[in-house]
């Protein structure tokens, strides 16, 4: 039905352009994390100083989460038209409820006579966060990262649709003529950027918790 | 900005947009149709595997890893190869919807049985139940937020997920959106914007209050926070 | 009745949890396996309900070999209890309760009047027949396990560590409740304990199991205490055996000494007497009722001519028919004597327990 189904010579033909979608593809993952972390992050102190702002953060992050990825592209066109911002609000908008809900769990997650240690031994409130609560919290916090961030790698290619797309457009490109090949390629590079990512993330977490490895 | 909302309502008053194969009942119908379709399959095949794997114990580990790579492959991307590979038509929408929504649904049974305390399991045995009433009798419904979990996640997936069936020259809801972005008809790729979200809202809440009926209330707590979890876990697209 | 004959079980490791074990437990009585981590009680006590299957040797249950019947049927017929009690958490009280009773077909009604029977038998208020698991303490579920356990009223029952979850206090509780309701029921029991203490109270027979499955010695508490057949089960007994032994026998079984009894009103010559007969430096103060008011000692005499004009010391404590000897020994050493007074429920003068009493006994 297709031309032979993987063309080895029109990858090396396109390897410029395969290049360029896929960092086109990570700085549309990059930045609606971190925006998304940057925003998760006071939001997650927030519901921990005031406990009735959870529920309703949670709710509406929830919310948002439920939208359809097309559908909440599609709604941004009246207001940004088909640019980068068109995809990067919803991804970003995306994160939320995940990183807002682990940033709280791990935070929550301290055991309490850690705190109380702290609290008697003298430290302030900010030190105390930042020094004891946000360490234990890490594995938490980078889960919530990890599952934010191979998410926000498979959102990504729908962004295609709206003329952003990353590896999206490899797979468009496949598909509208009938090649399987770029779309191939496209698969391929998004899974391994996910398992990269996720891989990666891991090991940011092994860096910033040494008290957890395994005794030598 | 205000002219685009008058006519938006202008596009959902207009009675022409309420009837023939285009009308909004046609498409919200085809969506739903395949989502139903998409999710009874989907069930029939990934609830026995999860309880099988889930009540023996065995075969755990692959699930587990499996679904967690399942997860790093866009799903948009798979269905565009499926029809590459297979064809236009319903069936390999059908497969494609169905091969996402297995995986997750597999691993919440799963992880519902596993989360079966051992004593509870074992006093249920120890009383002279057989597999099958164990099974039956304890296992699922103390599995069942996790379940329920799994199938509410994988069916608001899959009313996601059949928009991107318009990508391929199918009906539902994603026809609005493909057409309208093809026509630079925004009104039109708002208003199935708008419909999908809808559409995918209440099947969220109306699953959520399934959830609630079938669990037993003396699982309740259980419940909200299994749900959370999938949901984090579940979205795709 | 429950047979054990050479029953071994070898574990695809290696592992020996059970090493030919022989004996039986008799119909209406409660049979404690105890011993330390690693000694098998568990397996022991999981092969009977075939949880486990044996490697070698044969189960029996009322004559009829456990092997020979469908696993299900054969444990529908025993109450099963364990530690962590698995009160299923999506049914409510009644139904947990009612899970064997349903499993086997019972009607409706019957089940319903079983439950708030044991319910009360248990010792709960029948407002926890609707709620759930996660709602009641811990030793209300603990009750609940029983309660299932009995529905089907089993003529034998297996109960792994089933008060070992619930603190000191709670679990003395349900123990002394649980012998009670042994006492109506004289259902044949198997118990698995690590508490040699807890053993000796519940048991009608204990079994001493060693690490690899080994049955040291099976006997009756007070044959145990009194003849122990190696160090192993010495020590597993632990320290103050004696002790042991004598909490073990009720004052009622030993006949008490008269003692020196004089009443208020005796002048003070018959109380010199009464103690130089009992060869004591005291004696004995009782009233019109022959309750004691104290005891007067004979220095006191000097001088005096009725009893009551020296000085009656009272007693803080008494000691019972219903109580031990080791109780007697712990009121015996509060006195100055150094003998406990036995009185009746009334108060009324029974007689003294003795130090030579105590030593009499534990021939």
């Amino acid at each position: 039905m297709t031309q032979s189904f993987f063309d080895w010579s029109w990858v090396v033909d396109n390897l410029g352009d395969i290049w360029a979608q896929l960092a086109e593809h990570i700085v549309l993952t990059v930045i609606p994390v971190g925006l998304g972390f940057l925003m998760a992050f006071p939001m997650a102190l927030a519901s921990i100083r005031w406990p009735r702002l959870y529920s309703p953060l949670l709710g509406v992050a929830g919310i948002l989460f439920s939208i359809p990825t097309l559908a909440l592209f599609v709604v941004m066109i009246p207001f940004t038209g088909l640019s980068k911002a068109t995809a990067i609000i919803p991804l970003t908008l995306y994160t939320l409820l995940i990183l807002l809900r682990n940033t709280v769990e791990g935070l929550k997650g301290v055991p309490s006579h850690v705190r109380e240690a702290a609290e008697a031994m003298g430290y302030t409130r900010t030190r105390q966060l930042f020094r004891i609560e946000l360490p234990l919290a890490v594995p938490v916090i980078v889960a919530g990262l990890r599952i934010a961030t191979v998410n926000t790698i498979a959102y990504v290619a729908i962004t295609a649709l709206i003329g952003q797309g990353g590896l999206g457009n490899l797979f468009m490109d496949g598909f509208l003529r009938q090649f399987p090949t770029p779309l191939i390629v496209g698969l391929v590079l998004s899974v391994m950027l996910a398992v990269t990512a996720d891989l990666g993330l891991l090991g940011v977490q092994r860096v910033l918790t040494p008290w957890q490895r395994d005794p030598g | 900005m205000v002219e685009v909302v008058t006519n938006l309502i202008a596009w959902f008053l207009d009675p022409y947009n309420w009837q023939g194969p285009n009308g909004v009942p046609t498409r919200v119908l085809e969506h739903i149709y395949y989502s139903v379709l998409a999710i009874v399959l989907a069930v029939a095949i990934a609830q026995p595997v999860g309880i099988f794997i889930g009540h023996t114990g065995r075969g755990g580990a692959l699930a587990i890893n499996l679904s967690n790579a399942a997860r790093a492959v866009p799903t948009f991307g798979v269905i565009l190869l499926t029809f590459l590979v297979a064809g236009i038509g319903l069936a390999p929408v059908l497969v494609a919807l169905v091969v996402l929504a297995v995986p997750s649904m597999v691993t919440n049974t799963y992880a519902g049985f596993r989360a079966v305390d051992r004593d509870v399991r074992d006093s249920a045995e120890g009383m002279g139940m057989t597999g099958w009433q164990v099974i039956r009798r304890v296992e699922i419904p103390v599995a069942m937020p996790l379940i329920m979990a799994g199938v509410r996640i994988s069916a608001v997936q899959i009313v996601a997920t059949a928009t991107f069936a318009a990508v391929v020259s199918l009906g539902g809801l994603g026809r609005y959106i493909i057409d309208g972005l093809a026509q630079r008809d925004l009104t039109q790729v708002l208003a199935g914007a708008i419909l999908v979200a809808a559409l995918s809202l209440l099947t969220e809440v109306g699953l959520s209050r399934l959830q609630r009926v079938v669990v037993s209330n003396g699982l309740q707590e259980e419940s909200e926070e299994a749900s959370m979890e999938t949901r984090l876990e579940g979205k795709t697209g | 009745m429950i047979t054990f004959e050479s029953v071994t079980k070898r574990f695809a490791d290696g592992t020996v949890a059970a090493d030919d074990l022989t004996f039986e437990v008799p119909e209406g009585e409660l049979v404690v396996l105890v011993g330390p981590s690693g000694c098998g009680k568990t397996t022991a006590l999981r092969m009977v309900n075939r949880m486990i299957e044996p490697t070698e040797g044969r189960i029996s249950v009322n004559g009829q070999d456990a092997a020979s019947v469908p696993a299900p049927a054969l444990r529908r017929d025993i109450g099963y209890v364990i530690q962590q009690v698995g009160l299923f958490p999506h049914l409510t009280i009644a139904d947990n309760v009612a899970t064997v009773p349903s499993l086997i077909g019972w009607d409706k009604e019957r089940t319903n009047e079983r439950v708030d029977e044991l319910i009360d038998t248990v010792g709960l208020s029948q407002e926890v027949v609707d709620r759930y698991p996660r709602q009641l303490s811990g030793g209300q579920q603990q009750r609940v396990g029983v309660a299932r356990a009995l529905a089907a009223d089993p003529p034998i029952m297996l109960m792994d560590e089933p008060f070992g979850a619930v603190d000191p206090i709670v679990r003395s509780l349900l123990q002394d409740e649980f012998l009670r309701l042994q006492r109506e029921l004289k259902k044949t029991i198997l118990f698995v304990t690590h508490d040699i203490d807890e053993a000796m109270k519940m048991g009608d027979r204990i079994a001493i199991l060693n690490v690899g499955g080994v049955l040291e010695q099976y006997a009756t508490p007070t044959d145990l205490l009194a003849a122990p057949v190696n160090d192993f089960v010495v020590d597993f007994l632990g320290a103050e055996r004696n002790l042991k032994r004598l909490a073990l026998i009720p004052v009622s079984a030993v006949e008490p000494e008269p003692g020196p009894l004089v009443s208020a009103n005796d002048p003070s010559g018959r109380a010199q007497e009464a103690a130089r007969e009992s060869g004591t430096d005291w004696a004995l103060v009782s009233d019109a009722e022959k309750r004691i008011e104290g005891w007067i000692s004979t220095d006191d005499l000097d001088g005096r001519r009725t009893v009551e004009e020296a000085e009656v010391h009272p007693f803080d404590h008494f000691v019972t028919r219903d109580e031990s000897l080791r109780a007697a020994l712990d009121v015996m050493v509060e006195s100055p004597l150094g003998v406990a007074v036995r009185v009746d429920t009334d108060g009324r003068y029974e007689g003294v327990v003795t130090h030579n009493t105590l030593t009499g006994e534990l021939k």
